[in-house]
């Protein structure tokens, strides 16, 4: 994918959010172009807003606690919301969540807006209230968020740590919508990020058209679960608009 | 000395909901053993603040439950302390089953069998019809075995647990507790064989 085939293009700046409704079959190839970026991810079904991403569910239909390529975003519902169609980063964290304004002061100190205006440390948690709201959402879908751009290992006793190969510089991810998709963003520091300097690199947001998913689909045929999970996307969409055909 | 307030037995694949003050302490008993106790909390007060399974993993540096874990909302504030604990590790990342993910996780025949999540919502609109599905998050399983693996992989496991076993909890703030005797028949996190757990609630 040639970044001049984008559709829609937007730089996102470090700790802010941003919304993004992707119709089943576009795709979203984030950037992360300086490497120490973050991007905090929600997905709603954009027909059904109660029909949400759900970690535990994606966790445990594809026994994995890191995304990848040929992994899918399963809502709540049984569907996939997005697949993860192409990754040159390799694991993506689903378990740490987000920060919220206590935990950023914390880690990288008081900077908030009237010291600084618009290079104020912004967080998470505040990024994904400010979007939800305008979606008529709130703090009952504010639910465990995927960390894109994010590696945390997890050792045989279960201690996890944020690992260095989250620096990569240039790393992307695309992102396949099997639903119509509500994408919900905020590009706050991962919350296991150490301070105390606050990040600055930019992430680059492209929408393209992927098309119809072809039988042999890297995702859909991961695993069984998924080819179940596929059927039951395709289930939601089995009624065509404007009644019964002829 | 502190006094018992209540015991109530929670048969096999049955919801349950009660609320918990501050400062009372909370058992609930394996009694048979390897039966998955899935178990949610929300604010009395208010409950738009609930149980966050990734605000408790991230802010004890690890991803499994015991004695000492404090239980942490949404709002990044401890809501109980695991106080006792003679199993010894708990889940916080698999969820409850539910109609739809067994279609997903097993075959598509699946999907009329009974489910936590069906517990949940039973007890959360008995309770309080403001309550929907929205107000649902990842939830506490315990005596689950679900290791995480140091190359990225997640499993349900044979139960660690075993009868009589339990874990004690003490509430920080005014609690509401969501329990769903997990009914799961596909896969080994109540033995295939799904039995009853007890509740009893003291003073202190
Ligand atoms: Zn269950």
């Amino acid at each position: 994918m040639t970044s001049n085939a984008f559709l829609l293009e937007e730089r996102i700046p470090a700790g802010c959010h941003h919304a993004l409704l992707l119709k089943r079959g576009y795709a979203l190839r984030l950037t992360d172009l300086s490497g120490d970026g973050n991007v905090g991810l929600l997905a709603f079904n954009a027909d059904e807003r109660s029909e949400r991403y759900n970690m535990a569910d994606t966790l445990k239909a594809q026994h994995t606690h890191k995304l990848t390529l040929g992994n899918v975003l399963y809502s709540d519902m049984g569907r996939p919301l997005l697949s993860i169609m192409g990754d040159s980063f390799g694991w993506h964290d689903t378990i740490c969540g987000t920060t919220n304004a206590a935990m950023i002061e914390a880690t990288y100190g008081l900077n908030d807006f009237q010291l600084t205006r618009n290079g104020y440390y912004r967080n998470g948690r505040d990024g994904f209230l400010m979007e939800l709201g305008r979606w008529g959402l709130g703090r009952r879908d504010l639910v465990p968020n995927a960390n894109f751009f994010s590696t945390v290992a997890v050792d045989n006793e279960g201690n996890i740590a944020l690992s260095e190969a989250s620096y990569q510089p240039g790393a992307w991810v695309e992102l396949r919508a099997e639903l119509n998709v509500l994408v919900i963003l905020s590009t706050a520091p991962h919350p296991l990020r150490e301070g105390p300097a606050y990040p600055e690199g930019d992430i680059e947001a492209g929408v393209f058209w992927a098309g119809e998913v072809p039988a042999s689909d890297i995702c859909r045929t991961a695993c069984g679960e998924n080819q179940r999970g596929f059927e039951n996307a395709e289930a939601w969409f089995a009624l065509p608009d404007g009644g019964p055909r002829a | 000395m502190s006094t018992l307030l209540r015991q109530e037995t929670i048969r096999a694949g049955d919801p349950f909901m009660a609320r918990i003050d501050a400062g009372q302490r909370v058992r609930l008993v394996d009694t048979e053993g390897n039966e998955a106790i899935d178990t949610f909390f929300f604010n009395a007060e208010d409950p738009r603040e609930r149980y966050s399974a990734v605000d408790t993993v991230r802010r004890q540096r690890n991803v499994y439950l015991t004695t000492g874990t404090e239980l942490v909302s949404n709002e990044d504030r401890a809501m109980l302390t695991i106080v006792d604990d003679t199993c010894g590790r708990h889940d916080t990342l698999g969820g409850a089953c539910a109609s739809e993910s067994n279609t997903v996780r097993y075959a598509h025949d699946r999907k009329f069998m009974h489910s936590c999540r069906d517990n949940f919502l039973l007890a959360l609109l008995n309770w309080n019809e403001d309550f929907s599905k929205r107000d649902l998050g990842p939830n506490i399983n315990f005596f689950m075995n679900v290791p995480l693996s140091a190359d990225g992989g997640l499993r349900f496991e044979d139960g660690i647990s075993g009868p009589g076993k339990y874990v004690e909890l003490v509430a920080h703030m005014d609690v509401l507790i969501l329990i769903s005797n997990c009914p799961q028949l596909n896969n080994p996190c109540s033995g295939f064989n799904p039995t009853p757990v007890e509740f009893l609630l003291w003073d202190a």
